[in-house]
């Protein structure tokens, strides 16, 4: 069975064009004027970009299935116009060993978008032991990461590069220095002196971004820095690159859209690690993916309980979700050419998370067809209650929107259709 | 009322309170806020001269001890002061307009709590009517007759009737 | 009347100039109630007013409570430790379960910043915050300013020191916002270490000595400093945390004549304050622990009888 994606804008790394494309077999099967097929999905004032790729979601799965499972978050993922993801391996049992590598990617199998997963990098997260990055680099792992902790060990870290790099892999970090961090829970500054809640500054995450330069540009190993949320962090990365250091950047959505004043309603829900920053944080990182410092836009989709978010602002868990709103908040907050975003959101992360043989390449006869069909001008308000996440702990809820995706194929198949999604 | 007719009726009163507690002997005078105040007192200074005797005079703003707290905003207009003990007294309320008689249940209520008089008597400059409680004054300026949707106000210039504007 | 009380009390800014100055005008009432044979009005009869309390806190659940009772309120405890808090319940669903008895008003201490804030959004009842984490302590700042007023005549144009643990005070946050909102002048003075981050953005000045600030000031308010911050690497030692910022003999008898010495309690004796000091006539403490009680009922009667929502009604004489 055919499908084709009549009427739509066609934008891909090689630019754009009015097209229609015809789906057949996992593949793209034409591309061209007037085309036909079994199934058509409308797309007309729509564009149709390639599948979109998230460097950062956290699935939940295994341990906290009741916030989130690999396959409602791999729903939430499709209806975010996202083909693929990369789970984090904060889970419980952590992903660091080739077992829970393997559960992940058979449950990830069911999903309706492609999940790979990223490994830790040290055993159990902790930032002791380097773990077995051989083994799970076997079964496909090509990003290591100890999410949710930065590498603490400088020492530890350097080995890590090292031994990352004879892989043919990347480390991922969490820029936190835990000294500085430690019993913060939102960014240190004129609101949270006056609010009263502990801060971290941003020089906690500043250090651990400079160190990393250091080691990559000593060891020769790429880094890739995960959800920066700092101006200086942003400075740092841009400067580094220029100097060719191998490091690549992300920002979360919320980096680029919230501010730490959000905090004053004491609502949970706008507790993150790294903390969300003042305005001039985030208008940097606006700048950074503006001018290239940053590579991609990541979700850093974390989702937790309503009871987890209706704890005491400094007991609850940090973390939002991000995954069904991030292309919007892209669309509405940043003011880039589509084609833009549509890149920090598909071909970009795919390279750095070496996916590009299946994710964000150019729209062509025979690519594997893992697509994504939005209206850039639809708007619409975020509803927690509708929502394919299993949990609902979404910031922006009552907030008005612009862009919504309409279709989501993967693999050929079209999972989501008229923002239905399709089991 | 013209202002000679609230200084007749102040002193005729002074006069009763005077034959009612056969001198001045234990009475106090408590001015409720912030009507009553003015009245109460003329009375003292009436007393003084027809008898020689000063009694003591308080004031007392009844706002907390009202029935109608919670149905209105109501907060205490002027301070409240009886620095004496009440025990055995002949306490004279005074204020100037008896009307649903609900300002004088709240006084009783408030003195109270400065002790065990021994008897409360009270005076009004116009009995306005529309009793809701079982209250009668013991000594009136004078009785005049309203409809509910009037006000009545009453100084030292004199009593003033006016329609209520809604 | 032109006063729209606020429904609840979390922060200072609730009330601002206008509303503190209504709580001292209200409070000087409730002292007169206060010091009646039989101190008691029936003011907030059937009202029910739940303390929460889930910091230990002696003497400001105490003064709730007096304050309370004194209106005629009824009061519903609830501690932590004689609570199912200890098996694990939320604080929404403990309020959710006193919010079904029906309480007018709930009184909140908390160690967690916000939780006042947050309570609000699961209850009808008027929320009090009565110390959450280093946030705000509202009614001690209102009890300080009426202290202050009663001393010195009013708050405005007045100088005030406050020296010691600034970052971890509530009280020093609300202090600073009801003094300033009266008109004084407010001077923070503590080891940069004990400064909240981005001072500057207060509205007051920042010294980080004691003895510059000490001829020049009308009140020196002290903080408790607290053991712990000797292993948090904040202070090297109490010791010389009283040698450089400790109100000794010494120091008080440089402060101006009439100079009020206050502190919200409880005192670390011989840390903060040299026990000399607190037994002078301008040391507030006892003063303030007293005002304490008619400034509550002052809040109380505030929000419960005097709420926004209820209409004038007319022809009252």
């Amino acid at each position: 069975m055919s499908t084709v994606i009549k009427g739509g804008l066609v934008v891909d790394q090689t630019g754009e064009r009015t097209a229609d494309v015809v789906v057949d077999d996992g593949r793209i099967a034409a591309i061209g004027p007037d085309l036909w097929g079994d199934e058509i999905l409308d797309a007309a004032g729509c564009v149709v970009a390639p599948g979109f790729v998230d460097l950062h979601t956290h699935l939940r799965q295994p341990g906290a299935e009741e916030a989130e499972t690999i396959e409602t978050g791999g729903w939430a993922a499709v209806r975010g116009g996202f083909s693929a993801v990369v789970a984090m391996p904060n889970t419980n049992p952590p992903i660091d060993c080739a077992a829970v590598v393997q559960e992940v990617l058979v449950l990830g199998s069911q999903a309706p978008c492609d999940v790979y997963t990223s490994g830790a990098i040290t055993v159990g997260r902790k930032g002791d032991q380097l773990a077995p990055m051989a083994e799970m680099a076997a079964l496909g792992v090509r990003l290591f990461t100890d999410d949710g902790n930065g590498v603490q060990d400088a020492g530890l870290m350097r080995r890590a590069m090292e031994y990352a790099a004879g892989l043919g892999v990347v480390l991922a970090q969490h820029c936190e220095v835990d000294s500085l961090t430690a019993g913060g829970h939102m960014h240190e500054g004129v609101w949270s002196s006056r609010l009263g809640i502990p801060g971290v500054p941003a020089e906690a995450e500043e250090l651990m971004v400079m160190r990393d330069i250091a080691l990559s540009r000593f060891t020769g190993a790429p880094v890739h820095f995960q959800h920066l949320s700092t101006g200086g962090s942003i400075a740092m990365v841009r400067a580094a690159r220029e100097a060719g250091v191998a490091v690549t950047a992300e920002a979360a959505t919320h980096h680029f859209t919230l501010t730490d004043e959000a905090c004053a309603s004491y609502d949970p829900v706008f507790k993150v690690n790294p903390p969300l920053r003042p305005a001039e944080d985030r208008d940097a990182v606006r700048e950074g993916l503006a001018d290239g410092a940053v590579d991609a836009i990541a979700t850093d989709h974390a989702p937790h309980l309503p009871d987890a978010k209706e704890m005491p602002f400094d007991q609850a868990p940090p973390g939002m979700l991000g995954l069904e709103t991030a292309l919007a908040l892209a669309l509405t907050e940043l003011e880039l050419p589509i084609a833009e975003v549509v890149g920090l959101l598909s071909w970009r992360p795919a390279a750095i998370a070496g996916l590009r043989g299946e994710h964000g390449g150019p729209i062509v006869p025979d690519a594997p067809a893992n697509l994504c069909v939005f209206d850039p001008e639809e708007t619409w308000t975020v509803d927690p209650d509708n929502l394919a996440s299993r949990s609902r702990n979404t910031p922006y809820a009552g907030r008005q929107v612009r862009g919504r995706v309409r279709h989501t194929i993967v693999g050929g198949r079209a999972v989501l259709v008229g923002q239905e999604m399709r089991p | 009322m013209e202002a000679e007719d609230i200084k007749r009726a102040t002193w005729r009163m002074a006069h009763e309170i005077i034959e009612r507690n056969h001198g001045l002997d234990g009475v106090v005078i408590v001015g409720l806020q912030t009507g009553g105040v003015w009245l109460a007192e003329d009375i003292v200074v009436a007393l003084d001269e027809i008898e020689g005797v000063k009694p003591a005079l308080g004031t007392l703003d009844v706002a907390f001890h009202r029935d109608d707290i919670g149905l209105r905003p109501l907060l205490p207009e002027a301070p409240t002061q009886i620095p004496f003990n009440l025990d055995n007294q002949a306490v004279v309320i005074v204020d100037d307009v008896l009307y649903t008689g609900r300002t004088i249940r709240a006084a009783l209520d408030a003195l109270n709590s400065y002790g065990r008089p021994r008897t409360v008597q009270l005076a009004v400059m116009v009995d306005r009517g529309h009793r809701e409680l079982p209250i009668r004054p013991d000594y009136v300026g004078k009785n005049l007759p309203t409809r509910r949707d009037e006000m009545v106000d009453a100084g030292r210039d004199g009593v003033d009737i006016g329609e209520i504007v809604k | 009347m032109t006063l729209f009380p606020p429904k609840h009390l979390l922060s200072i800014n609730d009330l601002g100039a206008e509303g503190i100055d209504e709580v001292c005008r209200l409070a000087d009432h409730f002292t007169e109630v206060s010091q009646r044979p039989i101190p008691k009005v029936p003011a907030l009869r059937g009202k029910t007013v739940a303390m929460m309390f889930y910091e230990d806190s002696t003497r400001t659940r105490l003064s709730f409570e007096m304050a309370a009772r004194r209106l005629s309120a009824d009061v519903m405890g609830f501690s932590v430790s004689s609570s199912s808090v200890n098996k694990g319940e939320s604080v929404r669903d403990t309020v959710a379960t006193i919010s079904a008895m029906g309480p007018d008003a709930i009184v909140v201490r908390h160690r967690s910043a916000g939780v006042p804030h947050q309570t609000t959004a699961w209850t009808q009842a008027s929320v009090i915050n009565a110390g959450d984490g280093w946030h705000e302590h509202p009614t001690q700042a209102l009890l300080d300013c009426y202290t202050i007023r009663e001393r010195l005549g009013s708050v405005s144009g007045r100088r005030i020191v406050i020296v010691g643990d600034i970052k971890h005070s509530r009280v020093a946050r609300s202090c600073v916002m009801a003094f300033t909102a009266l008109g004084a002048k407010v001077t923070l003075v503590a080891p940069p270490t004990l400064l909240p981050p981005a001072a500057e953005s207060w509205p007051v000045d920042v010294s980080s000595s004691l003895d510059a600030v000490l001829s020049d000031c009308d009140v020196v308010y002290g903080l408790r400093v607290q053991q712990e911050r000797q292993s948090e690497a904040l202070l090297p030692s109490l010791r010389e945390y009283t040698a450089q910022w400790g109100l000794t003999v010494d120091r008080a008898a440089r402060l101006p004549a009439g100079a009020l010495v206050m502190h919200p309690g409880p005192v670390n004796r011989g840390v903060e304050i040299a026990p000399e000091v607190l037994d002078q006539p301008n040391a507030t403490l006892n003063e303030q622990v007293r005002h304490g009680v008619a400034v509550r009922m002052a809040v109380l009667y505030l929000l419960l009888a005097a709420a926004p929502d209820l209409q004038p009604e007319d022809g009252v004489q």
